[in-house]
């Protein structure tokens, strides 16, 4: 039975077939690297973190000077802390090797996800291309990274060094790849590829929806719009600089920065001065009504002003604020959708609103985030526990900072959540995951039970590894079957171990991480 | 064809149409070739391709077969290829085969790419519609280069059918149309430097053609060191040595060229099948500026309607493009190596019967015990869904051509269906003999 059938004449975008094949490639590598074991997968880790935080200065001051935003010392700081950060973090864990439960006689072994298609913002380019990669070498997945278009050259770099690092460490070919010109339809391709084992989606509202739209299993994160409260039984001071230090972090570019304090009348005056003491500048009516025109020109966000610091703002503005002002503080009255000021800032613009007292603040918190922001983040500072947990309980996020900044509590770098780069929205956030992505998020476990009855007996599993690792490069180099090296998986090229050098500067970036982020808190 | 419409024949494409597969084969007896159609039918694999794409083909009777033969190479692809297919069909809203006589837009822009992905050294292309053709542009080039006849071949090479490149094979097809010339095209054993040298020494040699691995006669590997040293003994006895890429080039050993795994610039380096992606005949001749002199002193000296046509020449510059890819180069040592551990495996399982794996990247040459043993196993294959054909000049041996472009779940049913075929060619044999 046959059929004469015409294609009709496609014309794909230049670039997608190109990102198939990156899809068929990253099949290969995946399934060859979800047979290694805890040693091999730890070493690569390691390596391709390394690889990452030693450049982590070069990759801060080029992303910012290619997306024209953010700070470079900040950028270094995540750099470090989604690469080198991340591994001490789940250093001793282990999402390869079977699990076993003598006691209810089941056996989990984690199975990887496959090809992880990683879509990456603009905003914190490199420590989120860093984050996902490592994420997915510890369990076993192999990824492609789609940058977003603006960061796109550094993130390539990026990618590539940490790409090396891995292969030379031991991880199969093309185990990491990355989209070097990303665009609509690519992505689309690459989305909606049957071989696209999850999406792992960070940015825009239509990035996440269309990632969950793909028809292919989709882990994507809704956007912030952090309220944060203060009541009367807080420390002003720490409270101001902790608000003030984190609302300027990164020129305020990340989901997580604060959007709109929410002060009990009786200090908010006091507050005011204490965020200025701490380097604010607080707009008067007429001032706040520039910068709310220059920042949300006819009430659409002009994204020029992304991660500007606040001097350079203010000067847009028309305002003469002191030169090291490190953010605006404006002012207004209600939180409203028609209130540009009450809308994510991605900038150092922090709204400012009274109110009479703190359980009236709970309800103001619920209405900045009914405009954008449920499922996401919330920080309240305060001394007392039955205000926090009410907060809690009735504000719609699944993470609140407690006396902390919220841009670096929320994503678990100055608090015990998991560090994380991408920030689980919950269904709330209309996302699938709730929590901070971290590497369990990656894999399934097929579990191997027994009978439950008692007299059936489990024997022992201890010692069992399915798992193995490669003596050579994988996959072997195809040379000829007479020739002495042919073989696979076991060919003549060594691999180096871990030389004293190398164990040396993982001490050292250690040492590096713990300073950077005890100077961070201590400001 | 739906079932209502009684009078519709149930084979109809569009412009023929036959009742029957029995009545096709007839048919292509009656008005094509007897001998061949005759030949497949007694073979046990009554082949009629009808519905092609990826690495699948259909047989009319709906039968699905996993290409491993891949008509040596000119399916690397795939069938069908949708990149290539795209580009040879918008191609068509603008070019056609074009004008042989003039500059041309694709034949230049194709042989620049050629150029920039070829062993340095090489720097012109001449065109031919197909291999043959292509090789008897580098025979007759390499005749002009060096103002000599003779042409060393390997016995039991196999570089096509046309008026010379016939010399250069077995005698079989050059004595059956009085074609042969010993004294012109003397065959030497391959791997057999010696001989190779007593070729040469004579100094009359114009050229040494070579298949980088001898592909019609089963694939045999090249001692490590020999087809370096027949380069060497070529610039001894001022011979050129003309590489025959036409079933090792364009990714099949993991590297573009098979040749440069040697380290080899050759005088001349020769691509046809695969070039095009299957949908356009096209073949091209690779030369070195030295070799290629009469490109100067007579431009017209080769002349060829179809040579180099531009949709051919389109298809080809998409086809390199897929095939130099880094993902392509990548998944290709991925595929050979899957391969070669199944093979490896099989091999352990019937090492009395598969006797020897034959393996430079996704080439492939099995070797059986037995003097027609490929013929056993390919017939197998066929019944159990997948197409490769037995070496035509060492029947012994299979050849086995998986694409560059197999997905890993196609590679692992690919295999699956050999391993069983393999064991039921062992148990006929075994049956044979006990008989
Ligand atoms: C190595 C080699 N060279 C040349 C040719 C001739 O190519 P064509 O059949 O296109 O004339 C073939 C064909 O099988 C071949 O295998």
């Amino acid at each position: 039975m046959s059929e004469m059938t015409f294609e009709p004449l496609m014309v794909e975008p230049a670039g997608v077939p190109r990102g198939r094949a990156m899809v068929e490639r990253a099949d290969w590598a995946a399934r060859a690297y979800a047979k290694y074991d805890i040693a091999t997968v730890n070493r690569i880790v390691d390596a391709a973190a390394s690889a990452l935080a030693t450049r982590a200065q070069e990759f801060a001051r080029d992303a910012v000077s290619e997306t024209g935003f953010g700070v470079v010392e900040h950028k270094v700081l995540k750099n470090i802390a989604c690469s080198t950060g991340i591994v001490e973090t789940y250093r001793g864990q282990d999402f390869v090797s079977p699990e076993i439960d003598e006691v209810n006689k089941i056996v989990a072994i984690p199975r990887p996800a496959g090809v992880i298609l990683a879509l990456t913002p603009s905003t914190n380019p490199v420590a989120t291309v860093s984050f996902k990669i490592i994420l997915a070498l510890m369990t076993r997945n192999s990824i492609i990274i789609s940058p977003h278009p603006m960061a796109k050259k550094v993130c390539v770099a990026a990618a590539k060094a940490m790409s090396e690092a891995a292969v030379a460490a031991g991880a199969p070919d093309g185990i990491i790849q990355i989209v070097e010109d990303p665009s609509i339809p690519l992505i689309n391709a690459l989305m909606t590829d049957e071989r696209t084992d999850v999406v792992v989606a960070t940015g825009g509202t239509p990035v996440v929806r269309s990632a969950y739209r793909s028809g292919n299993p989709a882990i994507g994160v809704g956007p912030g719009n952090v309220p944060v409260l203060v009541d009367a039984t807080a420390d002003l001071a720490k409270t101001a600089a902790r608000i003030i230090e984190s609302k300027s972090f990164d020129n305020s570019i990340l989901c997580t920065n604060e959007s709109v304090v929410i002060a009990e009348e009786a200090i908010a005056d006091k507050l005011l001065s204490a965020f200025a003491r701490e380097g604010a500048y607080v707009l008067k009516d007429e001032e706040r009504d520039a910068v709310r025109n220059t920042v949300f020109p006819e009430g659409h966000f002009n994204t020029k002003m992304v991660g500007k610091d606040a001097v350079w703002i203010a000067e847009k503005a028309g305002i003469k604020v002191p030169a090291k002002t490190k953010v605006l503080v404006a002012p207004f009255d209600l939180v409203v959708p028609e209130e540009p000021l009450a809308h994510e800032k991605l900038c150092p613009v922090l709204g400012f609103v009274r109110v009479p007292t703190a359980t009236r603040g709970i309800d103001i918190a619920r209405a900045v985030l009914r405009i954008t922001g449920a499922g996401h983040s919330a920080a309240i500072h305060s001394a007392n526990p039955e205000l926090i947990m009410m907060f809690s309980a009735a504000v719609p996020v699944l993470r609140v900072s407690v006396n902390v900044g919220n841009s670096l509590g929320a994503s678990g770098i100055q608090t015990n959540l998991a560090p994380t780069m991408t920030i689980g929205t919950g269904f709330a956030g209309r996302s699938s995951v709730g929590e901070n992505l971290q590497p369990k998020h990656l894999i399934n476990y097929t579990r191997l039970a027994y009978n439950a009855d008692a007299r059936e007996v489990m024997p022992s599993y201890a010692g069992l590894n399915p798992w193995s690792s490669p003596t050579g490069p994988v996959p072997s180099y195809p040379v000829a079957s007479n020739e002495e090296n042919y073989g696979f998986g076991s060919t003549s090229i060594r691999r180096e171990p871990i030389t004293q050098d190398v164990a040396e500067l993982r001490d050292e970036i250690r040492k590096l991480i713990v300073e950077e982020l005890h100077a961070l808190i201590k400001n | 064809m739906t079932q209502e419409n009684t009078a519709a024949p149930e084979f109809d494409y569009g412009l023929f149409s036959y009742d029957s597969k029995e009545q096709m084969l007839e048919k292509s007896k009656e008005f094509w070739n007897p001998g061949k159609t005759q030949f497949w039918i007694d073979s046990g694999v009554p082949l009629v391709i009808d519905r092609r794409e990826e690495y699948f083909i259909y047989d009319m009777s709906g039968k699905r077969l996993i290409d491993a033969h891949l008509n040596g190479g000119t399916y690397n692809l795939g069938h069908r290829n949708p990149e290539v297919v795209q580009a040879v069909t918008m191609a068509m809203q603008h070019f056609d085969i074009g004008n042989h006589h003039f500059p041309s837009l694709a034949r230049t822009a194709l042989a620049e790419a050629l150029i920039k992905t070829a062993p340095a050294g090489l720097s012109k292309v001449i065109y031919g519609s197909g291999g043959g053709e292509a090789i008897d542009i580098a025979l007759k080039t390499a005749r002009h280069a060096t103002q000599k006849r003779k042409i060393v071949s390997i016995i039991k090479a196999y570089h096509g059918h046309t008026g010379l490149a016939v010399g250069t094979g077995d005698d079989r097809f050059s004595k059956l149309f009085l074609s042969d010339r010993p004294e012109e095209f003397p065959h030497v054993p391959f791997n057999d430097l010696e001989a190779m040298e007593d070729a040469l020494r004579d100094r009359d040699v114009a050229a040494v053609i070579m298949e980088t691995i001898p592909a019609t006669y089963g694939f045999p590997l090249p001692n490590p060191g020999y087809l370096e040293a027949v380069k060497k003994l070529c610039e001894k006895y001022d011979a050129l040595y003309i590489a025959d890429e036409v079933q090792t080039g364009l990714m099949r050993t993991g590297e573009l060229w098979g040749i440069t795994k040697h380290g080899i610039t050759p005088d001349i380096l020769v691509t046809g099948k695969g070039i095009s992606g299957g949908l356009y005949p096209i073949a091209a001749v690779l030369a070195t500026e030295k070799a290629a002199g009469w490109l100067n002193e007579d431009g017209f000296g080769h002349i060829s309607t179809f040579g180099g046509a531009e949709l051919g020449c389109i298809a080809a510059l998409k086809t390199l493009e897929v095939c130099s890819r880094e993902e392509t180069r990548s998944m290709v040592h991925y595929i050979a190596d899957y391969v070669g551990q199944r093979l490896a495996a099989i091999q352990a399982t019937y090492p009395d019967w598969f006797v020897g794996i034959r393996q430079n990247g996704v080439i492939l040459g099995l070797e059986f015990a037995h003097p027609q043993g490929a013929k056993y196993v390919m017939r197998h294959l066929y019944e159990n869904g997948v197409w490769a054909i037995f070496s035509t000049l060492d029947p012994r041996v299979l050849q086995y051509k998986p694409g560059i472009l197999l997905k890993p779940e196609v590679a692992e049913e690919m295999l699956d269906r050999t391993e069983l075929a393999i064991g039921k060619a062992y148990a006929e044999i075994r049956n044979e003999r006990s008989a």
